[in-house]
């Protein structure tokens, strides 16, 4: 078995204790949720850090609530099973709730937590492996090294954004929750990342991810998540699709896109929602109109060679999916009429 | 063949089985399922040491300093070693021994183990390998078998004259003149990639060397006598002072068939530093160790008459071997030697070529050398189908050479259930209804395959029986049965219970199985080549009759019978003409023992003289061969190029099955094993030599949702020699799944795809390459 490095691990009892301690520490410390991010990236010596600020205790950050405005907020330590299988998240973010139930298999789903998602580690096939596998290689920009193997001659880190939940926040404009040294802040999920492999949030130090907030939708809001890889289960995302769609009278009003294991950063789609706008649910213009969105789509993306999985079949996949992300949130109708009598409170 | 080495397929008293046919638990499953049993790694000793491994950061090259010297002054070390201190070469084949335990001079793949350290616990171990100065000279890396073939420098074994580790060519029959004749010529290029075991266990070994000059080595290996040959010649022990022990295994589908560095690195640490050294590998070091199935380049041309009759078969196989020659040499000769059933071949030739590469070194994977050549004949033959336009299933029944017969290649054929397992999956899939009925994206595909029970070629020369048992009766009624037979999880330790049980007329529970222990059970060459329950079954039914024959006499005498009127049965001795004489076993071991003291006896088994008489002849020849046809169905997603297996009828011919519970999960096991080398698993290098993830992450092993439904099918031939006329059951059965589910791509989307494995891409690609076809065909239609 791999071994972890030494290192100690504190469970404060309060954030602001926790954030004191990460401030304190700076990069020699780290946040620990459900670990299953974190612990396989210690093993492989790809993060170092002598410190392990467990949020074990914080029981403030577990679970799901529905605000007066019908806004979600989820607590960052509530795990990805119980984000999957809370009714009033598959109730009013449908997208969101099949994409934390697409993340790995169940025993990871019930340690994993949601902020811990959000925050995955970028991924790329040089870089999650051994140490003595990537000293075999000759290192990598993203740790220990000076080149990067899959764009050559590239000095930018391009390892992928591989988090499943972060394209259905981004489609259901959710807002994140950050406690620091300086207070807190919110910002919005779309806001958090950017195109940096070796770092792709902008999570200043000491800072904790309190809670996930989704804004109540619209009423007619449809949503969903296509996730392409080798298995049915495990597997990180070789691509995966986010969309939302807005209806009112049985037309399309609004309409996002996002899609993930592209580059370092999830990807909102540019002008999705005027090709379907005012189109009408099951006509054929809309299913024209989706089309579009999706050729639109493959000229937006350009998968890498970066995560696991013969990139130009990623490609080709990608109209394939976002299409299939349209269709599925046009049918995850039945989720919303399944609305629980507590969101009703 | 010697009396003892056959008994007929009959119950032992006449009349119906007791024990074999019913669906037994296996010995060790109470045990693995609650996790009492104790796997390798799980054994502590006092004072033990842990031991880790450095390994080759480069392809292939030479080491042009190597210092240990700041790893053995790290505090907590005991001991590093280096190829200087284990020079003495060994391998499983002895003509190709040519691994060491750790690289002398030159270094042949990435991974390739370099040096060993043993500390006292295994983070000291993992500074010290930090602290090893290595400097290589590089070499050009051989990675692609089609160079290595053709360019013999630099060699990556400088003791041989090219980089190619095995050529055979044998000829039978008049291929060209069956060309010639031939209504139908199909002739292709078909690619197998490499994939490997991935055990759940990863290989763990542990040593102790005593004050007496014993050397104790427990081990995760499946050949316990060959590790102890080797063990004693790599460290220049007399064979007496090693003994090797295979605790519980966690899996090795023939992973574990070979001799491994960490067996030498822990035994030597263990000598130097006179402590107990326990070396567990990595997942990655697993991958290292490979020997998994190799990849195979394969051209094929058949020839058939208007009916279907196969009348021609020419191969031409290149394979890559990896760095090492391991079980290559038989690798080459399977390749070629195992493909001439269940299908007559009136001509045949093959000419395979192992090549070594710079790459972890390849082996035996269930299906050993031959299921990579099945899955494109398989192919082929459906192909010929397809030209001739008939009905695969039913060329292969045309085809079909039954029992009691000679193969081409000389082969010995006795029973043969072929047939029966075609009708069986014929019926049970619907075949004559939906096959090619299917809508378009679904379909069905056929296959059908050979396997061996054992062979004839005993690894080392020798005239001593290839198994062995020996069998002890208590005063308490227990049996004890000693093998050398190494249960890996297929139950070869089940089956040796449910055979003495039947024999000795004792409830199964009161058999004990001591397995695998060189120290306490007598030799069996290990577990591999599907040998054990053929030929560790039949020597237990010999000791247990030997013993048998004692109760008799010492009833007989007591009853004034006859000794042919006894016999032992449901826990009693009885008098099979006079019911009112009958007493418990135990009182009838009591009886036998006051006659003849102590009771104990010894079984043994040799195959008969089998293969045919040209050099390689006797190499696949077999006692007994079991046959097996698959029917796969399929759903293609046109749209992503996803195959998903739905389900697979394994119809397979296992002679009698002993416990058919046993039986049926290895036929589940070998298909769905199969199945994942079609579309999902790869054990693939890339061009710096690298492997591409060595982790179960990467190396995707199906889960519980990408395993298709199976359905077991068991056929009973009743073999003339085997035990209770029992046939093989864990490797054949993994044959067929290949090529049934590529022909069932063709059944649902019309392209045929002779490169494995069968990615979407791929599948699109021949989806787009046959529409553009379509359209070329329709546009020159129209002008």
């Amino acid at each position: 078995m791999l071994r972890l490095p030494k290192l100690q691990v504190v469970s404060p009892a309060t954030l602001d204790e926790a954030v004191a301690v990460l401030t304190a520490h700076g990069d020699k410390a780290s946040v620990i949720a459900g670990g299953t991010d974190l612990l396989p990236n210690l093993k492989h010596r790809i993060v170092q850090k002598e410190l392990l600020v467990s949020l074990d205790r914080l029981h403030e950050l577990r679970g799901v609530t529905v605000e007066a405005d019908g806004a979600l907020v989820i607590g960052a330590m509530t795990t990805l099973d119980a984000v999957s299988c809370d009714e009033a998240v598959r109730a009013r973010a449908p997208a969101l709730a099949i994409a934390a139930g697409l993340v790995s298999g169940p025993q990871l789903r019930r340690m994993g937590t949601l902020g811990g998602n959000v925050l995955l580690d970028t991924r790329c096939r040089y870089i999650n492996q051994t140490h003595f596998w990537r000293k075999s290689l000759g290192f990598c920009l993203k740790k220990d090294g000076s080149v990067c193997h899959v764009v050559s001659g590239g000095s930018r880190c391009v390892a992928a954004a591989s988090n499943d939940t972060a394209p259905a926040l981004i489609t259901l404009g959710a807002t994140i929750e950050l406690q620091g040294p300086r207070g807190r802040r919110t910002v919005p999920i779309d806001e958090l990342f950017h195109a940096d492999g070796t770092a792709n949030t902008r999570l200043q130090e000491g800072e904790v991810l309190v809670s996930v907030r989704v804004p109540a939708q619209r009423e007619g809001h449809r949503g969903a998540y296509v996730k392409l890889r080798s298995r049915e289960a495990i597997d990180f995302p070789q691509l995966g699709v986010a969309a939302r769609v807005d209806l009112t009278g049985g037309l399309v009003d609004d309409a996002d896109v996002a899609v993930v294991a592209l580059q370092a950063r999830p990807v909102r789609l540019k002008g999705i929602a005027e090709l379907v706008k005012g189109k009408r649910e099951g006509s054929e213009a809309l299913a024209a109109a989706i089309e579009e969105v999706a050729q639109r789509a493959a000229k937006q993306c350009r998968p890498m060679p970066n995560v696991p999985g013969d990139h130009e079949y990623r490609r080709l996949m990608v109209p394939v999916f976002v299409r299939r992300a349209l269709v599925a949130a046009l049918a995850s109708a039945d989720l919303d009429s399944k609305e629980p009598s507590r969101a009703n409170d | 063949m010697a009396a003892r080495d056959n008994h007929g397929p009959n119950p032992p008293n006449g009349g119906a089985f007791s024990v074999i046919g019913t669906p037994l638990r296996k010995v060790d499953g109470l045990a693995k399922a609650t996790g009492e049993a104790v796997y390798t790694d799980d054994l502590q000793l006092p004072g033990m040491l842990h031991a880790k491994t450095l390994r080759s950061t480069v392809p292939h090259g030479r080491i042009k300093r190597l210092d240990v010297s700041k790893a053995l002054a790290l505090p907590g070390v005991h001991a590093v070693i280096t190829g200087k201190d284990l020079p003495e070469k060994y391998g499983v084949i002895p003509w190709t021994q040519d691994e060491t335990a750790l690289a002398v001079d030159k270094v042949r793949f990435i991974g390739d183990p370099v040096a060993a350290v043993a500390a006292v616990d295994e983070d000291t171990a993992n500074e010290a390998l930090e602290l090893i100065e290595v400097e290589y000279e590089k070499l050009h890396a051989f990675l692609d078998p089609a160079e290595a073939a053709v360019r013999a420098e630099p060699r990556i074994h400088d003791e041989e004259k090219s980089n190619v580790s095995k050529h055979v060519r044998l000829d039978f029959g008049d291929v060209d003149q069956g060309f010639a004749t031939a209504e139908a010529v199909v002739e292709g290029d078909y690619v197998f990639h490499g994939t490997t075991h991935a055990a759940i266990e990863p290989h763990c070994a542990l040593a102790r060397a005593s004050a007496d000059g014993v050397l104790t080595v427990w081990s995760s290996t499946q050949v316990t006598h060959y590790v102890q040959r080797a063990l004693a010649k790599v460290l220049g022990l007399p064979e007496s002072k090693v003994r090797v022990i295979q605790p519980a295994l966690g899996g090795a589908f023939g992973g574990k068939s070979d001799p491994f560095s960490l067996e030498f690195c822990v035994a030597k640490l263990a000598l130097i530093t006179g402590r107990p050294v326990k070396m567990l590998y990595t997942r990655e070091e697993v991958f290292f160790a490979h020997r998994g199935r190799h990849p195979m380049r394969m051209h094929y041309k058949t020839g058939a008459s208007k009916d279907g009759k196969i009348l021609s078969v020419d191969a031409k196989i290149l394979i890559d071997g990896g760095a090492y020659s391991s079980f290559g040499l038989v690798t080459t000769y399977y390749s070629g030697q195992l493909l001439t059933g269940p299908y007559r071949f009136p001509a045949y030739r093959f000419d395979s070529t192992r090549v070594f590469t710079n790459k972890p070194p390849c082996g035996p994977k269930r299906g050993h050398g031959s299921v990579q050549p099945r899955f494109a004949f398989e192919v082929q033959l459906d192909e010929i189908a397809e030209k001739l336009g008939l009905d695969p299933l039913e060329l292969r029944r045309r085809n079909d050479q039954g029992g009691n017969t000679t193969t081409i290649n000389g082969q010995r054929i006795t029973s043969c259930g072929f047939a029966q397992c075609l009708d069986a999956v014929e019926k049970a899939s619907g075949w004559k209804e939906r096959r090619g009925k299917l809508p378009f994206g679904r379909g069905l595909g056929v296959a059908g395959s050979m396997y061996i029970s054992g062979t004839n070629y005993p690894v080392y020369p020798n005239a001593m029986p290839q198994a062995g048992i020996q069998v002890k009766l208590d005063r308490s009624g227990l049996v004890t049965v000693f093998t050398g037979g190494n249960d890996i999880g297929q139950g070869s330790s089940s089956v040796v219970r449910a055979i003495a049980a039947e024999e000795l007329g004792v409830a199964p529970d009161d058999v004990r199985v001591v397995a695998a222990d060189t120290d306490l059970s007598p030799v069996d060459l290990g577990a591999y080549s599907s040998r054990v329950t053929f030929m560790v079954g039949n020597a237990c039914i010999d000791a247990c009759r030997k013993l048998k024959r004692l109760i008799a006499l010492a009833m007989a005498e007591k009853w004034g019978v006859d000794p042919s009127r006894v016999a032992l049965l449901h826990g009693e001795a009885i008098d099979t003409q006079d019911a009112t004489r009958h007493v418990a076993i135990r009182e009838a071991f009591h009886v036998a023992e006051a006659k003849f003291d102590t009771l104990g006896s010894t079984g043994s088994y040799n195959t008969p003289k089998l293969g045919g008489e040209y050099r390689g002849g006797t190499i696949g020849a077999s006692p007994a061969y079991s046959f097996t046809a698959h029917v796969a169905e399929v759903a293609v997603d046109v749209e992503t190029g996803r195959i998903t297996c739905e389900k697979i009828w394994i119809a397979h011919d296992c002679g009698r099955a002993l416990n058919p519970l046993l039986v049926a999960g290895q036929m589940e096991g070998s298909a769905y094993m199969g199945a994942a080398e079609v579309v999902l698993e790869e054990h693939a290098v890339d061009h710096r030599g690298l492997h591409q993830g060595p982790s179960l992450l990467d190396y995707p092993l199906p889960t519980s949702l990408d395993v298709p439904e199976l359905e077991s099918l068991i056929v009973e031939s009743i073999d003339p020699e085997g035990p209770y006329g029992a046939k093989e059951a864990g490797e054949g059965p993994l044959h067929p799944a290949i090529p049934a589910i590529a022909n069932a791509v063709f059944d649902a989307v019309g392209v045929r795809l002779r490169e494995l494995p069968l990615t979407p891409m791929k599948v699109l690609a021949a989806l787009e390459k046959k529409k553009a076809q379509g359209q070329l065909a329709h546009a020159a239609g129209v002008r």
